[in-house]
């Protein structure tokens, strides 16, 4: 037992003889828990996860013996946790409304019972190896929870229970180790968030992750298993773009870890998760969905521990050999956080206050994502997407630069599209991937062999038209040769009709890839027979006064994508509209 | 502890003063400060260790010694009084009135520092305030429970802005508002008190507002006490009383320059700007008591007002504000200097709860799309005119010149209108409608054939 010498905000340095580094501690009458970041003679330094005020130098403070851990287990999905894994909703219900001090509540619930059903493989007498299936619970309708041996963990099977309702603490089964002791097995275990679960190898990332956003999916694709950023100003869409991809992705799982964000943006996820179907399984969002809360008015130690809370329980089912994406939003204020503590610890601070060790500690974090093989030999991916809040809008700050060494998706917002309401405000100059080469083959196969040919040309166009855009800035758009404005009015059909993308509309809020290439086929079509009407002698004039301009821009929002079919007869239709224009411009030519 | 007078202080400066050998003292509580005059401070327990506890003192450690200097540790934090009666009332930033009428007494007194709502308890906003102004309820509507400042500038007429809002702020179908009001001013002058004092007299609502003041020339320390008493009041008020409380707050700089201050005092790594790296959670920590909470009927709605320096919003004060707040109604020089009040600049403007306030079964069906269009349009219609600006309006295209009529009739007749004039939510969409109808049918996007048939006035080409 030791006591409290000084406070110093989260800070408390404690009287405690042979505590461990990252050990968990609790201090005070109150019981906060906290985690010791340093050690001197006989004393700790002990970061706590809640607010200090009326702690006094003398009260008691215990080493716990652990480091901080998270619960893994049925009970997961659907969840609110905050920061430090403690399970929102039955806070509330034994605090009220607001987070009281001290309460400990475990993280998933004890007296529920489950329906486990044994592993048909599994059998008494057989070797148990970590990350071994023990057998299955049917968590929620969508997601089948496979109970997972714990990773460190290797023996003998000795008896395994029969299918059957069960708590989380209840025995299921016994294991004898290699030192000969016996073990109890059970639904859940806990595994430290420092420290990355282990897996068999590194797979490479083969298939995208389809967000339905087409300036994402047809633009800048990420890969299951990929590490993206989305930096951007105050105002330029972050959160929409975010949810929608909560929202719509093709992933199993989706953890979204709101960490020194608003609270009303969580209640809203709250709110409309639950009303929203998966469009891949028909089934509640929210039957897949975790979130881990830890908003901008809690305590500043449990937000940096946050996003490890989160990216553990992302590796916990990918180790299931799920898809898992892991939203982390912002990752400016984990750093942020991480910069207040090195503050108080009078740590030496290199970029704008940030301490040496951040760029360090973004990588090591970003390596947590990937595809691999896991330990029992299944194939999971955890999608890592940070977004990044970089003050002022500025992309050279520490967190922006040190995390765009890293990721290899980098959808950067327009504080200039936002403003016009160009949305997603994803920047088409700014941005880029990493991933196109691998992501062109699953479009080859999957969609239309011409689609990497098709981006290009539609990414060449746009390119040209932020040229031509600067001469007509100087000196009007008079200025411009037909065939210049003809590739304008091209850029400005596929910025609108292709780009721009409303999250509140029904039916444009998500777009398959096959419509997502209909319609970037469909501008290019438009774009390539004017053109040849263009070099024919027909002025741009005539042609960007063209009813199917004004149409095709509406196109996106009138069809499905269960409905391409029509879509595709209107696409069929273009030549026939330029046919018309053709036959004047062919007699005089 | 609270009845014992200690005379150990060790060092005293700008503001902080150590005191030695006191143990046990809870941190975070409050002390009062007895001067050598027999004069009384007040101050709070920064950081505590047996053998110093290091104090910062709200009214400054000018004219203290250490000799005949007793400090009492009150072991609790600091507290406000409340009860109905705050209402009608003025406090100074400390939450002592200075109206020169008795104190509140309540055997309900609430630390001032709140507890942070659990996110699982918020309820999220959804119903529309019209505030008259169309700038705001076409193109950035309000919601109960939100918080949406007023980014300006020096000499920008803030300040009547939120004023015009406090007295207009109504629910659809309401025939006045049922709001009581909680101001707070830091860092403010005489002058821009008085302005609301007397704003508030002239609409006769003094009986449902509760001031909180510490203004330009008063304590500077004590700024930092002064949102967070106001913001008691209201959560009482709100969550206890079931009003809908509107929160206007003047001027958050001032508060975050007062932060600065005690943070360069108190030896803090500066991060931009000399700002301490907690500026962030600070104004979090205000910033996110606004909000609704689910099975309570009360609300708070806060419009903080913000001047962002040399006009910036780069500046860490309004950037770290954007990224907590749902929004932020900007004010700009150049539409106030061609007279159009309120001089809302729209396009940074910005409210995040709109998409879910407006539209069918609130507003009117079309109004997202119109607000869509309107900032598209006019964004467009910015581009044109930068370009006639070089080439001269006569150059222009016919198309062209519609939009910088557009631009014109949007500026003076959409986004100007006057301080008393308090228009409903559907004469704002008609007047957008009519702004539109000076475009080409086709240019309008944003809105659905439906509504372009149903509302366009323009012919069709």
């Amino acid at each position: 037992m030791g006591r409290i010498l000084e406070i110093n905000g989260p800070l408390v340095k404690l009287e405690l003889p042979e505590t461990v580094l990252g050990e968990q501690v609790r201090v005070g009458r109150l019981g906060l828990i906290g985690e010791v970041i340093g050690r001197d003679g006989n004393t700790a330094l002990a970061q706590l996860y809640e607010d200090t005020a009326g702690l006094r130098p003398g009260e008691v403070a215990e080493g716990l013996g652990w480091p901080l851990s998270v619960e893994l287990g049925p009970g997961l999905l659907g969840a609110i946790f905050d920061g430090v894994q403690r399970p929102l909703q039955a806070v509330r219900e034994q605090s009220g409304d607001r987070m009281a001090r001290g309460v400990a509540v475990p993280s998933l619930p004890r007296d529920k019972r489950w329906r486990f059903v044994p592993d048909a493989n599994r059998h008494a007498g057989g070797a148990l190896a970590g990350g071994d299936v023990l057998g299955t619970v049917r968590e929620t309708e969508s997601i089948l929870h496979r109970i997972l041996t714990p990773p460190l963990m290797h023996g003998e099977l000795l008896e395994l229970a029969p299918e059957g309702d069960y708590t989380i603490e209840e025995a299921i089964g016994r294991v004898r180790l290699a030192d000969g002791s016996i073990e109890k097995l059970r639904l859940f275990h806990r595994w430290p968030v420092r420290t990355p679960r282990p897996f068999k190898r590194r797979d490479h990332a083969v298939a995208p992750l389809i967000t339905g956003q087409r300036i994402l999916d047809t633009f800048y694709p990420l890969l299951k298993g990929g590490k993206a950023a989305i930096p951007g100003p105050f105002g330029a869409g972050k959160t929409m773009l975010q949810q929608q991809i909560a929202r719509w992705c093709n992933a199993e799982i989706v953890i979204y870890v709101g960490c020194g964000e608003r609270g009303n943006e969580l209640t809203d996820v709250l709110e409309f998760m639950p009303e929203l179907k998966d469009p891949h399984t028909g089934r509640p969002l929210m039957e897949r969905t975790l979130l881990v809360a830890n908003t901008s008015n809690m305590p500043v130690v449990a937000r940096e521990a946050s996003i490890y809370v989160g990216i553990t329980l992302a590796e916990y089912f990918r180790d299931q050999g799920l898809d898992v994406v892991m939203v982390a939003d912002s990752t400016s204020r984990w750093a942020e956080a991480l910069r207040e503590v090195a503050g108080r610890l009078g740590q030496m601070p290199v970029e704008e206050g940030y301490p040496a060790y951040l760029g360090s500690r973004l990588a090591a974090f970003y390596e947590r994502a990937g595809r691999v093989e896991t330990l029992a030999g299944a194939h999971g991916s955890v999608t890592l997407i940070g977004a990044v809040s970089p003050p002022g809008g500025d992309f050279s700050e520490p967190v922006t630069s040190h995390t765009k060494e890293i990721i290899q998706t980098f959808w950067a917002l327009s504080k200039e599209l936002a403003d016009a309401r160009h949305y997603p405000s994803v920047d088409w100059l700014e941005s880029f991937s990493g991933y196109v080469g691998s992501a062109a083959k699953w479009w080859a196969e999957n969609v239309d062999p011409n689609w990497e040919s098709a981006r290009a040309e539609a990414l060449d166009l746009l390119s040209a038209s932020e040229e031509l855009q600067r001469i007509v800035n100087l000196v009007g758009v008079e200025a411009l040769s037909s065939e210049q404005r003809w590739t304008l009015e091209a850029a400005s059909l596929i910025k609108e009709g292709l780009l721009q993308q409303s999250a509140t509309d029904e039916i444009d809020s998500f777009a398959s890839p096959e419509k997502q290439y209909a319609l970037l086929a469909a501008m290019l079509e438009i774009f390539r027979q004017g053109m040849k009407l263009v070099k024919l002698g027909a002025p741009a004039r005539r042609l960007i006064q063209m009813p199917v301009l004004a149409q095709a821009r509406r196109w996106k929002s009138q069809h499905t994508s269960d409905d391409i079919a029509a879509l595709k007869t209107k696409i069929a239709a273009i030549p026939g509209e330029f046919d018309k224009l053709m036959l004047e411009y062919e007699q005089t030519a | 502890m609270k009845n014992i007078e200690f005379r150990t202080a060790t060092s005293a400066q700008g503001g902080l003063l150590v005191m030695g050998g006191v143990p046990g003292v809870a941190a975070g509580s409050r002390v009062q400060v007895r001067d050598h005059a027999g004069r009384l401070r007040s101050g709070l327990v920064i950081r505590c260790a047996d053998d110093a506890v290091l104090v910062e003192v709200f009214e400054g450690t000018d004219q203290l010694d250490l000799e005949r200097t007793w400090v009492r540790f009150l072991d609790e934090p600091f507290k406000l009084p409340v009860s109905r009666d705050i209402l009608g009332r003025i406090f100074n930033g400390a939450g002592l009135p200075r109206d020169g009428r008795p104190p509140i007494i309540s055997g309900d007194r609430r630390d001032v520092n709140g507890e942070p709502l659990n996110p699982a308890a918020r309820a999220y906003p959804r119903e529309f305030i019209q505030t008259g102004i169309s700038a705001i309820d076409g193109m950035n509507s309000l919601t109960r429970g939100q918080k949406l400042p007023i980014f300006s500038g020096g000499g920008l007429p803030h300040n009547r802005v939120a004023a015009q809002i406090v007295r207009q702020a109504k629910l659809l179908g309401e025939e006045s508002s049922e709001f009581v009001i909680v101001f707070a001013a830091f860092g403010a002058s005489h002058a821009d008190a008085r302005f609301f004092q007397e704003s508030f007299a002239e609409s006769g609502v003094l009986n449902k507002v509760a001031m909180f003041l510490n203004l330009a020339d008063e304590p500077v320390i004590e700024r930092l006490l002064t949102p967070r008493a106001a913001l008691t009041a209201a959560e009482y008020l709100a969550f206890d009383l079931d009003y809908h409380v509107l929160v206007v707050m003047t001027d958050m700089t001032a508060y975050a320059e007062a932060l600065r201050e005690v943070a360069v005092l108190r030896g803090d790594v500066p991060a931009r700007k000399g700002y301490p790296g907690y500026l962030y959670s600070d104004l979090a920590e205000i910033y996110e008591r606004a909000g609704r909470i689910k099975n309570r009927r009360g609300s708070i709605t806060m419009i903080p007002v913000l001047s962002m320096p040399s006009d910036d919003i780069t500046h860490p004060i309004p950037d770290l504000t954007g990224y907590i707040t749902e929004g932020q109604i900007v004010l700009g020089r150049e539409l106030a200097n061609q007279n159009v009040y309120p001089p809302v600049t729209v396009l940074p403007s910005l409210s995040r709860l709109m998409k879910d306030g407006v539209g069918k079964n609130f507003t009117r069906e079309d109004h997202p799309h119109v607000a869509s269009q309107l900032f598209a349009s006019y964004a467009k219609a910015l581009e044109v005119r930068g370009l006639a600006a070089i080439i001269g309006a006569e150059e222009l295209g016919d198309a062209d010149r519609r939009y910088l009529e557009f631009a014109n009739a949007f500026e003076r007749r959409f986004i100007g209108q006057g301080e008393d004039e308090d228009r409903s939510v559907y004469e704002t969409l008609n007047l957008a409608w009519d702004l539109l109808s000076m475009l080409p049918r086709d240019a309008l996007i944003r809105v659905s054939e439906a509504e372009l048939a149903k509302y366009h006035k323009g012919v069709t080409a």
